[in-house]
């Protein structure tokens, strides 16, 4: 018997005895006989723990990670500082090995998690409601997508193509499984073409206009003049962001975005090569109940004490089946419970200041960078956040090799998605990287090769 | 357990407060106005002000207010609460898994492609399946997935008629919502006497416009349903394809595989069945397994082995796909856990899994059906269901009050109250974590229990749970009156 079953030999007999059977082949007898497995399944051999831990080992150091490479790649993950506290705190078996919280009495620790979690997502989007949170950022946008079909009962999707790729494609998956189409609007000088939305908004058929702000090449969109576009034409208007980056750049909530989605990886969750992170979802009261996923509400006990449960359960799929506004059931609660505990430790100076250094260190890096002669930037007249887009005198993947080789990670190279920059070089600095750091990837990058 | 209820994060923030500092800027300082100009922000968020021990004290505190399977039994049905082990928490821990960038170029990762690529194999094996993409995020992203390419697979076929999905009476709540949001029509099959799909009512459902069947097996009753190769070989008749909810898969591992039932297409919760955490409701991780009619489809980045290295395959060598369903890979942090626990386990040891877990079933079912009537007949596979009703009938306790009593006793209680074609349902799933003691406890509560509640009636109950930081909460006012932020103008 493997290490995680109690049950002895003796017991397992007795128990065997106790409900009246020679075998545990008997409780299989409704199985038919041609499909129970005679040989056991073809597996490795099991591993003991010490055997284990150095199999792990084994993998996990052919692997590079940002301790030993410092990271200058984001393109949605970024590698941002997270305090030891966060780790501790969700390392607690009470937030790990527990359920959805489906009976509050013993869940009250989770729910108001969740609780404050919605309530600090709504003061960062400036919206009014948020759920309890999605996946990840790319299904969060498509399942806004597809929310804002619903309730527009429109049937064309409009993206803006500075949006990230993967979010693009992520959208025109579910667009085509729900018969929706999905369109893309072109961007000039590194934010989205309005002249060019604009035309195609007003055929008056698009249920949402969706963005990404600061977008794919870290450019701050002007939401304002976008959000009053969408409106003038009947289409809802979708702004996806970065949940750090809103401590120090204007909530999308405060310029029209009627849902805000995104990804919160950057507060207080790993790199994890993608995953697990979460998504989050918000918007304003009147599409309250078109919202996908779990949602936690304040009320009282019997006592009149303050308590959490989930609410406007009508919505969803344990209760409403075919008719739920989405299937989301498991979503990404232990990433959610680590955003608040670094949020919690930030409070709204820390992300400030953390927003002050990443533009510093960009200014330092991007400024640096161009006196080599080899770098210019692609879009100089408009604002951006954490990353940039460098156009490079050589092509990219000997650029990336050559800093590799130096034990750096360097910047995505955008010509990949983007046949128009094809010495495009998204460079991406955290409040992470040094002095030293970027002096280093200056020196690589420009040519010395020391 | 804690005993009161607690603050919240923005009562205890004090003006001026922080629990943590950034080194000193090292390059020249900058103007944020004239980075951002009007975008940079202004209107600070009411975000806690928290010295570090205050904040560790809070969410420390918030913890003692959950019931988990570190502090004890959780046979909550359907949910596989078994016991997560701490070897797979300190694996994704490690900072090559955790500290790798997704984006990093392959020959930067080959160890964390070789952990997926193992562990689709290891998946592949133990289903009976031809490949398997881990990119879902959940078990119902994992069913959308699956039902994305029946769709797709149909429409490659030019048969763009099959519109409906048949959903037994007894699946779970997300297999319709599955179906509908993949923009499929849903079209509900009896369960039979027995709780099993009724095969004839079946037959008659059968028409050129099904393009599939999803199917739970052992089913939310924890019966196996007997006719499975019936089942499978009528939809295919249609030419449908069938779909293997891998929730109860507990059950199975080891013993029989959905492969050789018939299935096209799965969907596993490795936070069921391969035991990583649930984390309060997620992550977890639904793996989808396909047979090789469907692979063509499956969605990229494909994770594969050739010239000596592994490599992520994108459209261009994957034409048919159906595209991607999330961003980069899935959640890797709990296939590194899954891939511990498969190789923590071996052959025998995930048959173990299967075999105890229902050798605990049926042990505990015994001992309980001497207090409460069961769904089921004869043997149970990995989980059964009581039906609560006769008990209120006879006593006006209900199972929502015997539930209720079960966390004073200090147990989770069961599922109540599904699956929904059982009147008072209590879904009991014990899996094979736990010892013979653990679940004798747990009759002699419910014993106490029901006498209780045949001594006391119901107004004995009202009241439970005592032991908890709160009592029953008032869940109508939640809903008619939502209030879902901290009113912070009520300080």
């Amino acid at each position: 018997m493997s290490r995680y079953i109690p049950a002895t030999e003796d017991e397992r007999r007795a128990m065997l005895e106790f409900v009246g059977v020679e075998s545990v082949d008997e409780f299989y007898s409704d199985v038919p006989g041609q499909v129970l497995q005679k040989e056991l399944p073809r597996l490795p051999k099991a591993l003991s723990e010490p055997e284990m831990i150095r199999h792990l080992q084994g993998l996990s150091r052919r692997n590079k990670n940002a301790d030993d490479i410092p990271c200058f790649l984001g393109a949605g993950a970024y590698d941002h500082f997270i305090p030891a506290a966060v780790d501790a705190i969700v390392s607690r078996g009470e937030f790990t090995t527990s359920y959805t919280p489906y009976q509050p009495e013993v869940a009250q620790g989770t729910l108001q998690a969740i609780f404050q979690y919605q309530t600090m997502v709504c003061e960062l989007t400036g919206m009014e409601v948020s759920n309890a949170s999605m996946y990840e950022g790319a299904s969060a946008t498509a399942e806004a997508a597809v929310m804002a079909s619903v309730v527009s009962k429109r049937t064309h999707i409009l993206v803006a193509k500075n949006t990230h790729p993967q979010t693009r494609e992520v959208i025109r998956t579910y667009c085509w499984s729900r018969g929706l189409t999905c369109e893309e609007a072109p961007w000039a000088d590194g934010r989205l073409d309005r002249k060019a939305a604009g035309d195609r908004l007003a055929k008056g058929d698009v249920a949402a206009l969706v963005v990404q702000s600061p977008n794919f090449f870290g450019v701050v969109e002007d939401l304002e003049a976008l959000g009053a576009l969408a409106h003038e034409n009947g289409a809802l208007f979708v702004v996806n962001t970065d949940l750090l980056t809103l401590g120090s750049i204007d909530a999308p909530g405060k310029y029209g975005a009627d849902i805000v989605v995104g990804d919160g990886q950057s507060a207080g969750n790993s790199l994890n090569f993608g995953g697990p992170a979460f998504g989050f979802i918000a918007v304003n009261k009147p599409l309250m109940r078109r919202m996908p996923g779990r949602i936690c509400g304040q009320t009282v006990d019997r006592e009149g004490r303050r308590t959490y449960v989930l609410t406007l359960q009508a919505r969803e799929q344990h209760i409403r089946r075919e008719k739920a506004t989405s299937n989301i059931c498991s979503n990404q609660n232990l990433c959610i419970v680590a955003a608040s505990v670094y949020l919690s430790l930030m409070g709204p100076k820390g992300l400030r200041e953390i927003g002050r250094q990443i533009m510093a260190k960009t200014a330092y890096a991007v400024e640096a960078l161009e006196r080599t002669g080899k770098f210019t930037r692609a879009f100089p007249k408009v604002p951006a956040f954490r990353e940039t887009v460098l156009l490079c005198d050589e092509p990219v993947d000997r650029l990336n090799g050559r800093l590799m080789d130096a034990g750096i990670l360097g910047g995505y190279p955008l010509g990949r998605d983007y046949p128009e920059l094809a010495n495009g070089w998204l460079l991406a600095v955290t409040e992470q990287r040094t002095k030293e750091e970027i002096d280093r990837l200056v020196a690589v990058a420009g040519g010395d090769k020391r | 357990m804690k005993k009161t209820p607690m603050d919240t994060l923005f009562e205890t923030s004090r003006p001026g407060r922080s629990g943590f500092t950034l080194p000193d800027l090292d390059v020249p300082e900058v103007d944020c106005a004239g980075i951002l100009g009007t975008m940079c922000r202004e209107n600070s968020p009411r975000l806690p002000e928290m010295a570090e021990v205050d904040v560790v004290r809070h969410f420390t505190g918030l913890s003692k207010m959950n019931f988990s399977v570190d502090d004890g039994f959780y046979p909550l049905g359907s949910c596989t609460m078994k016991y997560n082990p701490k070897l797979n928490e300190m694996a994704a821990r490690m900072p090559g898994f955790s500290r790798i960038h997704p984006l990093q170029p392959e020959n930067t990762v080959q160890g964390a492609l070789e952990l997926m690529h193992s562990l689709g194999a290891m998946l592949a094996e133990i289903t009976g399946m031809d490949a398997v993409t881990l990119q879902p995020a959940a078990g119902a992203h994992g069913e959308q997935t699956g039902l994305m390419l029946i769709k797709a697979w149909h429409e490659s076929r030019g048969d763009m008629k099959r519109t409906k999905i048949i959903v037994p009476d007894s699946a779970h709540g997300t297999n319709p919502a599955s179906a509908s949001v993949t923009g499929f029509d849903v079209v509900e099959v009896p369960s039979d006497s027995e709780g099993m799909v009724d095969l004839e009512a079946l037959k008659g459902l059968m028409d050129d416009t099904v393009a599939g069947l999803m199917l739970t097996n052992p089913n939310t009753l924890g019966i196996f349903e007997r006719h499975i190769l019936e089942l499978t070989e009528t939809i295919h008749k249609a030419g449908g394809l069938v779909y293997y909810d891998g929730a109860n898969a507990n059950a199975i591992v080891g013993k029989v595989r959905p492969g050789d039932m018939g299935f096209d297409v799965l969907h596993l919760n490795l936070h069921k069945t391969f035991s990583t955490p649930h984390g309060g409701g997620g992550p977890g991780a639904g793996p989808v397994g396909v047979k090789a009619q469907l692979v063509p489809f499956l969605p990229v980045p494909v994770i594969a082995f050739k010239d000596g290295a592994y490599h992520l395959e994108g459209q261009n060598v994957h034409p048919k796909t159906i595209g991607r369903i999330r961003s980069f890979y899935g959640n890797f942090g709990v296939l590194v856990r899954a891939y511990t626990y498969i190789m923590s386990l071996g052959p025998d040891g995930v048959r173990d899994v299967a075999e105890m877990a229902v050798l605990n079933a049926n042990y505990l079912a015994k001992r309980l059906s001497a207090l409460y009537p069961m769904a089921h007949k004869g043997h149970c596979m990995h989980e059964f269901v009581l039906n609560g009703g006769p008990l209120k009938a006879e006593t006006k306790v209900t199972s929502l009050d015997v539930a209720k009593a079960l966390i004073d006793a200090g147990f989770h209680p069961p599922t109540v109250y599904f699956p929904l074609i059982v009147p008072e349902a209590l879904m009991v799933e014990p899996t094979e974590t736990e010892s013979r003691e653990t679940l004798d406890r747990f009759v002699e509560a419910m014993e106490t229990i029901v006498a209780k509640a045949r001594q006391e009636g119901p107004e004995a109950f009202h009241d439970l749970p005592l032991t908890t930081p709160v009592s029953r909460p008032d869940e109508t006012t939640a809903a008619r009156k939502p209030i879902l932020t901290w009113q912070f103008d009520q300080e």
